[in-house]
């Protein structure tokens, strides 16, 4: 003989009121719990990234001066003395990144979306590219060490660009990609309507349409790329010089950094966070240009 | 568009000009040349670290992998000990991770109030832009004192009793290299979930909350489930992060080789930081092999948790990147 | 036990969708709620479990007394509210990852209303109550997905009316489904109606006329008519009204 159970405490004079059983205080707890903790996690979140942008304001923005820019790193930490070998080696470098990255990518971008559609070779191309944006940049940087540097017997300016270049791609062809196909088909037929090539559509119709979402995508690949670290150390090398031959060793701003980060002397690690707020107001500003440029957070309307 | 398009053959052919199929033929073959150019570096990253690794391989095949010793004076190369530290802060970061960063990503989609949901959401991914090297500045000059003198007494003190936590302590460790970890996969996986999360159906929440259920219970029975697979995509591509993260650790570990033990607070090292730290000692030979072959082996576990992750991600319908990541 | 709903008015952020709504439901029977579209009627019928208010930006004044119990009194929380009042949607939404019993379960479990050989027996009559039982009951662990539409739709009945609620809201509930298992449906209904107060969202006249008791026409937002089904389709009072159902808009 089995005893039906029925949970239901003894009815309430009012059939929407709560029933204060166990049950239900566990269910209210275990709402606000969720609440609570998604709430703390979002806060810690937050809290990390200020406490960093503030930390390393603090530590950096008392040695940011003109001389940061324009001097040479002084020896064995004598005060004084500057990144510049450093601002100009990045500006360099990025500069070759781009030069090797940007085409490359955006006629990828090209291909995924004009060329390519739905078809198995694109699907493939596309699980490269994506593959490609997975892969640490340090061994970009081997890969480039073993086929330039250790060919050449000499760190170069050039191969930092050319492992900086191969970083960009991933980032430029899907972003390019994504806003290309964006644009409205119609815009495509009328022009061909009209008797443009296909290559005249694409290069003087959709591209342009596109313009400023592929601008926004190499804007994000150049500053990722002017924040890496890795792949330079064993292709561009550093140099505490300026230097404007691409052949021999560059310095970069994150190279300077990671150099001065563990130096016995105070005075190159207060340069060590010059430079790291400069790197962060670099990534500040694009960061929001970019949101500002996309109209604006988009993707959360639920 | 096949209409229009042969209108506008004719049209073309009207206006003149046979130059117009060469162009177009030329403009196809630049274009796929470059995709070409893509995908042979692909292959040619693969081939030249292979190829270049064959003597460490062929000397110490798999024991090239257990090999406690990296030992370039008497020529005996093993990245045991580069592996372990890989793996146990990889763990330790998602450990925290993934419960902070999925936490998160409910909150912005069905807690926060509406006009803070996408600046919030922001300064999450803003995280994700800072470059590496400024975590490992942070880690080395910062977290490290305050974690030798700080927590990881405290830790001995009240969690003594876990092996984890027992013997000297380091500012370098693998606890610290832990830690920046976590904070530098917590926007992936935060990302990742919150775009999988805004895509359930309405009609699985709306399911659950006519029945009356609570917020958790809406999120428990109609969120989760649904995006189960996405997050789990999320978290894969994450461990992939913490696995090929160089900068960052190399400047938190120490790398300095320890007995390995269970203790977080020993200094160690990890294939990255191996490759960063040797690759100009390194002498042509079974010493550059050696490094060329950690490299190796990053490249494939990091291809590997990619590939898994994108396939887990691709089935939900998604696909991660473009403007947000 | 009667429904009445007193100077109802729900926007949707500024614009407003219902227009000052006085309405009386009865006890037992069916009432259908017809408009063209965009006319408020799921609008309505979603006021009256509270589930307007989960849409961004949704907002509701009046009141809503069901047992003599304003439900948008402050003192209410919505959820109790929904807990007691059953609803059904256009497009079936069974959990698909869970099995036929769990879905029908998932109401009284979650509210804590059965457990064990009464909770079996709780989805037992609730399947039986939705003309679902003969078909599943050999079934019962399979995924919900694995129904048809027209089962789907009538385990979602089945779900509703697990947690034994004090009224049951349809909205749409065969628009998505093929014309047999619409029959189904409208079988069910007129059978449900019997037990308990069912108000059923329809842009079809037709339906209207085979299950409905009483008939309520909105239009842009306001009530323009309610009446007993057959003399409100046989003698409309309102000419918005008569013009609606010979078919001058739609």
């Amino acid at each position: 003989m089995s005893v039906l159970v029925e949970q239901q405490p003894p009815p309430a004079a009012n059939p929407f009121q709560a029933p204060r059983t166990a049950h239900n205080a566990r269910r209210r707890a275990s709402s606000i719990a969720i609440v609570v903790l998604s709430g703390l996690s979002t806060a810690f979140a937050v809290a990390v990234l200020l406490f960093l942008l503030v930390y390393v304001l603090r530590q950096g923005l008392p040695y940011i001066n003109i001389d940061l820019f324009t001097k040479i790193p002084t020896p064995n930490g004598e005060p004084g003395g500057g990144l510049g070998p450093s601002i100009q080696g990045s500006l360099i470098l990025v500069g070759l990144a781009s030069l090797f990255g940007i085409p490359l990518g955006l006629f990828v971008g090209i291909y995924l979306s004009e060329f390519g559609g739905r078809g198995a070779i694109a699907m493939g191309v596309r699980f490269l590219v994506d593959v490609l944006a997975g892969v640490p940049t340090i061994i970009f940087g081997l890969f480039i060490w073993i086929l330039v540097v250790v060919p050449q017997q000499s760190f170069s300016g050039l191969a930092g660009g050319l492992a900086l270049g191969i970083i960009m791609i991933p980032i430029v062809a899907r972003t390019s990609e994504e806003v290309l196909r964006l644009v409205p088909k119609e815009l495509r037929e009328a022009s061909l309507a009209l008797g443009a090539t296909e290559s005249r559509t694409i290069l003087r119709v959709v591209v342009p349409a596109a313009s400023s979402g592929i601008i926004t995508g190499i804007v994000l690949a150049m500053a990722r790329v002017a924040g890496e670290t890795a792949p330079l150390l064993m292709t561009a090398f550093g140099n505490p010089f300026f230097s404007a031959d691409i052949t021999r060793p560059i310095d970069a701003l994150p190279l300077r950094i990671f150099n001065f980060a563990d130096s016995p002397y105070q005075a190159q690690i207060n340069q060590a966070y010059a430079g790291s707020l400069v790197l962060i107001v670099l990534i500040l500003i694009t960061s929001f240009a970019i949101r500002w440029a996309t109209g604006g957070f988009k993707r959360s309307v639920r | 568009m096949q209409q229009s398009l042969s209108g506008a053959r004719i049209v073309a052919r009207l206006l003149g000009g046979g130059s117009r199929r060469l162009s177009d033929t030329l403009f196809r073959g630049f274009t796929l040349l470059l995709v070409l150019v893509v995908v042979v570096v692909i292959a040619g990253v693969t081939w030249v670290l292979v190829s270049n690794s064959m003597p460490t391989i062929q000397t110490f095949g798999w024991s090239f992998l257990t090999n406690q010793a990296f030992d370039p004076v008497h020529n005996v190369f093993g990245v045991g000990p580069a592996i372990f530290g890989t793996l146990v802060t990889s763990a330790f970061a998602l450990i925290f991770a993934v419960p902070i960063g999925v936490g998160t990503a409910i909150f912005l989609v069905d807690f926060c109030p509406r006009p803070l949901q996408r600046p919030l959401a922001f300064i999450v991914e803003l995280l994700a832009a800072v470059p590496s090297i400024i975590y490992g500045l942070f880690a080395f000059l910062a977290l490290a004192p305050w974690l030798q003198s700080g927590l990881e007494p405290w830790l001995q003190k009240y969690l003594g009793f876990l092996p984890f936590f027992q013997g000297s302590f380091h500012g370098l460790s693998l606890l610290t290299a832990g830690v920046i970890l976590v904070i530098m996969v917590l926007p992936l996986i935060t990302s990742v979930s919150r775009e999988v999360i805004l895509t359930t159906p309405t009609a699985q929440r709306e399911a659950l909350l006519a029945l009356g259920a609570t917020r958790w219970e809406v999120i428990r029975h109609a969120v989760l489930p649904y995006a189960r697979i996405g997050i789990t995509g999320g978290v894969i591509l994450a461990l992939g992060r913490a696995l090929g993260e160089t900068m960052a650790v190399t400047l938190a570990i120490g790398n300095q080789a320890s007995p390995i033990g269970p203790s977080l607070f020993n200094t160690g090292y990890t294939l990255s930081s191996v490759i960063a730290n040797q690759f100009n000692e390194a002498t042509p030979g079974l010493f550059f092999s050696a490094v060329i072959e950690a490299g190796l082996l990053v490249f494939i576990i990091t291809l590997i948790t990619n590939i898994i992750a994108r396939l887990l991600i691709y089935s939900m319908g998604h696909r991660v990147g473009g403007l947000t990541t | 036990m009667s429904i009445q709903v007193r100077n109802l008015n729900a926007w949707y952020g500024r614009s407003q969708a219902l227009y000052d709504i006085n309405l009386s439901f009865s006890s037992l029977g069916a009432t259908a709620v017809i408009g063209p579209s965009g006319c408020g009627k799921s609008t309505f019928v979603r006021c009256l479990n509270r589930m307007h208010e989960e849409v961004e930006g949704g907002r509701v004044q009046g009141e809503v007394v069901i047992e003599g119990v304003n439900i948008y009194a402050r003192q209410i929380q919505p959820m109790y509210v929904r807990r007691r009042i059953g609803m059904v949607f256009q497009r079936p939404n069974p959990i698909p990852t869970l099995s036929i019993f769990d879905n029908v379960a998932l109401g009284p479990r979650l509210n804590g209303l059965a457990r064990g050989a009464a909770l079996k027996e709780r989805v037992e009559r609730s399947l039986l109550e939705a003309a679902l039982w003969n078909e599943v009951k050999d079934r019962l662990g399979e995924a919900a997905a694995q129904l048809s539409g027209g089962q789907q739709q009538r385990l979602c009945i089945a779900r509703a009316l697990a947690i034994e609620p004090k009224v049951v809201l349809m909205d749409e509930p065969a628009s998505a489904l093929d014309p047999i298992s619409t029959f189904q449906v409208e079988e069910l209904i007129n059978q449900l109606k019997s037990s308990y107060p069912v108000i059923v969202v329809t842009h079809n006249m037709q339906q209207a006329g085979r299950i409905a008791d009483q008939t309520a026409f909105f239009l842009q937002g306001r009530l323009i008519e309610v009446g007993e089904t057959t003399k409100f389709f046989s003698h409309p009072a309102q000419k918005e009204t008569e013009d609606y159902i010979t078919g001058r808009f739609s």
